[in-house]
């Protein structure tokens, strides 16, 4: 785990025409971002929007057309890009004997969890937990966690090799407000103090609103990216989530609720379908 | 000694081996079947035996043995497959193929009415087994063995999340297909002696019962591999004295061990 150091905001993430086809449908086209490091981008959109697809493209599970650059702002350099990843949720049931350190160290080391527990790598999974003052967690069973522990342990787990750019899911069930908050905290915690990009997909046009550097408007491209004051009060930010532009925060409040709750569903869904 | 007096003849100290080798891969491998919910994938497994001898017999293959093991391999492969691609559920997928491979291998060995030469496979035999089967099986113990200690904490991390492993550049269609087809191995060279009917039950048993007393890894490792080969071994010398067909025999105390680790976990609140 690095250091923390400020955002030197001298590194970018290009993605250039990125497209996703499955079959004959089209569910993402000609995606354009430009991602600076220390800077928060919440992908929003209407359910269906292929604002996981987009992040699976990024991660390269799915096929896409177009190129993903990682670019060193200064002399032009291409890099490689590392990328860390936090999940919704995670495919495991009640009473699976898979504890933390289990976990983190299935990803990250080749010391065969089941044979035994390497000293180092328990030192090097502990320092990053206590980033999100979840070490006391080591030793408990994943599926045990509750929804904002399991989070906090993830999002140690997807910053343990430095990434450039962090993806992530936002959790829709087992968080309550207190937990969302405090997840919000600590992506934002993350961004001012670590030298990465964040791109997170967001349910939740509450938090975007008070956190987000940037906002990325997406059904099936992207219609409008820019502040949060430029996508909020488009046109098409309207259309989507069909408020009058300049909606009141009341509205906005009922409507992400809205949003919220139909995204748990799509999302229980796709789970279920990814778990087949 | 008078306890080991079952070890005198040749057939029982074959069989012995042979138990030592095979139960503790049932442990290790049953680890991640009973994780992944593989359970009916691994029992249609099974069942594609019977098709693949079929198919052996059609062909004019001598050895059948070599035809079920090949005919398993692309069953799993298959099934893997179709199951990441069909859109219904993966029980039904594998329904539907376990049930059409077991009617066709049994449509094929039953004519001309000569099934009852194949049944014994349904039940199996370890007391049949050869010391030059017991190298095939010390071989398969070789290869899983560091399989697992190789690939181990790659299957957990896809196992988890396909995506997270993906940001890790681990290629979960690979480990996938690299457990189906050792799973299909393990279950093809151990079928004739533990017989289709019960295979299953020694893959999952000793699994299902560490789980209820596990908290991690290790110890669901441990006493998965230590039920498996005590049910085993236990069961092979009850088999003996008790004259049961030896299969059953541990499968009966394998279960019993589930049941008792099943009550001891509630109670502790594991």
């Amino acid at each position: 785990m690095r250091k923390m150091i400020k955002p030197c905001g001298l590194h970018c993430i290009k993605v250039k025409h990125l497209g996703v086809e499955l079959g004959q449908q089209i569910i993402l086209e000609d995606i354009n971002l430009h991602i600076h490091c220390g800077s928060l981008n919440a992908v929003v959109g209407r359910n269906g929007a292929g604002k996981s697809t987009l992040i699976r493209a990024i991660l390269g599970e799915m096929a896409h057309t177009g190129t993903i650059e990682f670019k060193d702002r200064e002399n032009g350099r291409i890099q490689k890009l590392k990328i860390g990843y936090v999940p919704q949720t995670l495919n495991i049931e009640k009473q699976t004997p898979v504890s933390v350190y289990d976990m983190i160290a299935s990803y990250h080391s080749n010391v065969p969890v089941f044979l035994m527990k390497s000293r180092k790598m328990k030192e090097q999974i502990l320092e990053c937990l206590k980033i999100f003052e979840a070490d006391n967690l080591l030793n408990q069973q994943v599926c045990n966690l509750s929804g904002g522990e399991l989070q906090r342990v993830l999002l140690s787990m997807a910053i343990m090799d430095s990434p450039n750019l962090l993806l992530l899911d936002e959790p829709v069930s087992g968080i309550d407000q207190n937990g969302m908050e405090l997840f919000y905290k600590t992506i934002y915690h993350l961004k001012e103090h670590y030298d990465l990009a964040i791109i997170l997909i967001s349910h939740d046009l509450d938090y975007v609103k008070r956190y987000a550097d940037k906002v990325i408007l997406l059904d099936k491209t992207i219609l409008r990216q820019g502040t949060v004051k430029e996508v909020f009060e488009s046109e098409a930010f309207a259309e989507v989530f069909q408020v009058r532009p300049k909606g009141s925060v009341r509205e906005l409040g009922i409507l992400s609720e809205r949003l919220n709750s139909s995204g748990k569903d799509i999302d229980n869904f796709q789970q279920r379908k990814e778990e087949r | 000694m008078e306890i080991f007096s079952w070890l005198q003849y040749d057939f029982m100290k074959y069989a012995f081996l042979a138990v030592l080798i095979i139960t503790p891969l049932f442990g290790l491998m049953g680890t991640m079947i009973v994780n992944r919910k593989m359970a009916f994938f691994s029992d249609a497994l099974g069942h594609s035996a019977l098709t693949g001898i079929a198919v052996g017999v059609v062909f004019g293959v001598e050895n059948t043995n070599l035809s079920m093991v090949v005919f398993a391999i692309i069953f799993a492969l298959l099934l893997n497959q179709i199951s990441s691609r069909v859109a219904a559920s993966t029980d039904t997928v594998i329904s539907v193929f376990s049930s059409f491979s077991i009617a066709l291998g049994l449509a094929i060995l039953s004519r001309g009415g000569n099934f009852s030469r194949y049944s014994s496979i349904l039940v199996g035999d370890i007391l049949s087994i050869t010391p030059e089967e017991i190298l095939y099986l010390a071989f398969i113990f070789a290869v899983t063995f560091v399989f697992w200690l190789l690939g181990f904490n790659k299957l957990l991390a896809v196992s988890l999340n396909r995506t997270l492993a993906k940001s890790r550049r681990i290629s979960a269609a690979w480990m996938e297909n690299l457990f189906a087809v050792l799973t299909a191995l393990i279950v093809m060279v151990s079928i004739k002696w533990v017989g289709i009917l019960i295979i299953n039950a020694l893959l999952i048993l000793p699994a299902a019962s560490a789980r209820n007393i596990s908290e991690h890894m290790r110890e669901y490792h441990f006493f998965s591999v230590l039920f498996s080969v005590f049910s085993g071994v236990l069961g092979l010398v009850v088999s003996y004295y008790v004259n049961v067909a030896t299969g059953p025999a541990i499968v009966i105390l394998a279960s019993v061990i589930y049941f008792v680790t099943y009550v001891w976990g509630r109670k502790n609140n594991l």
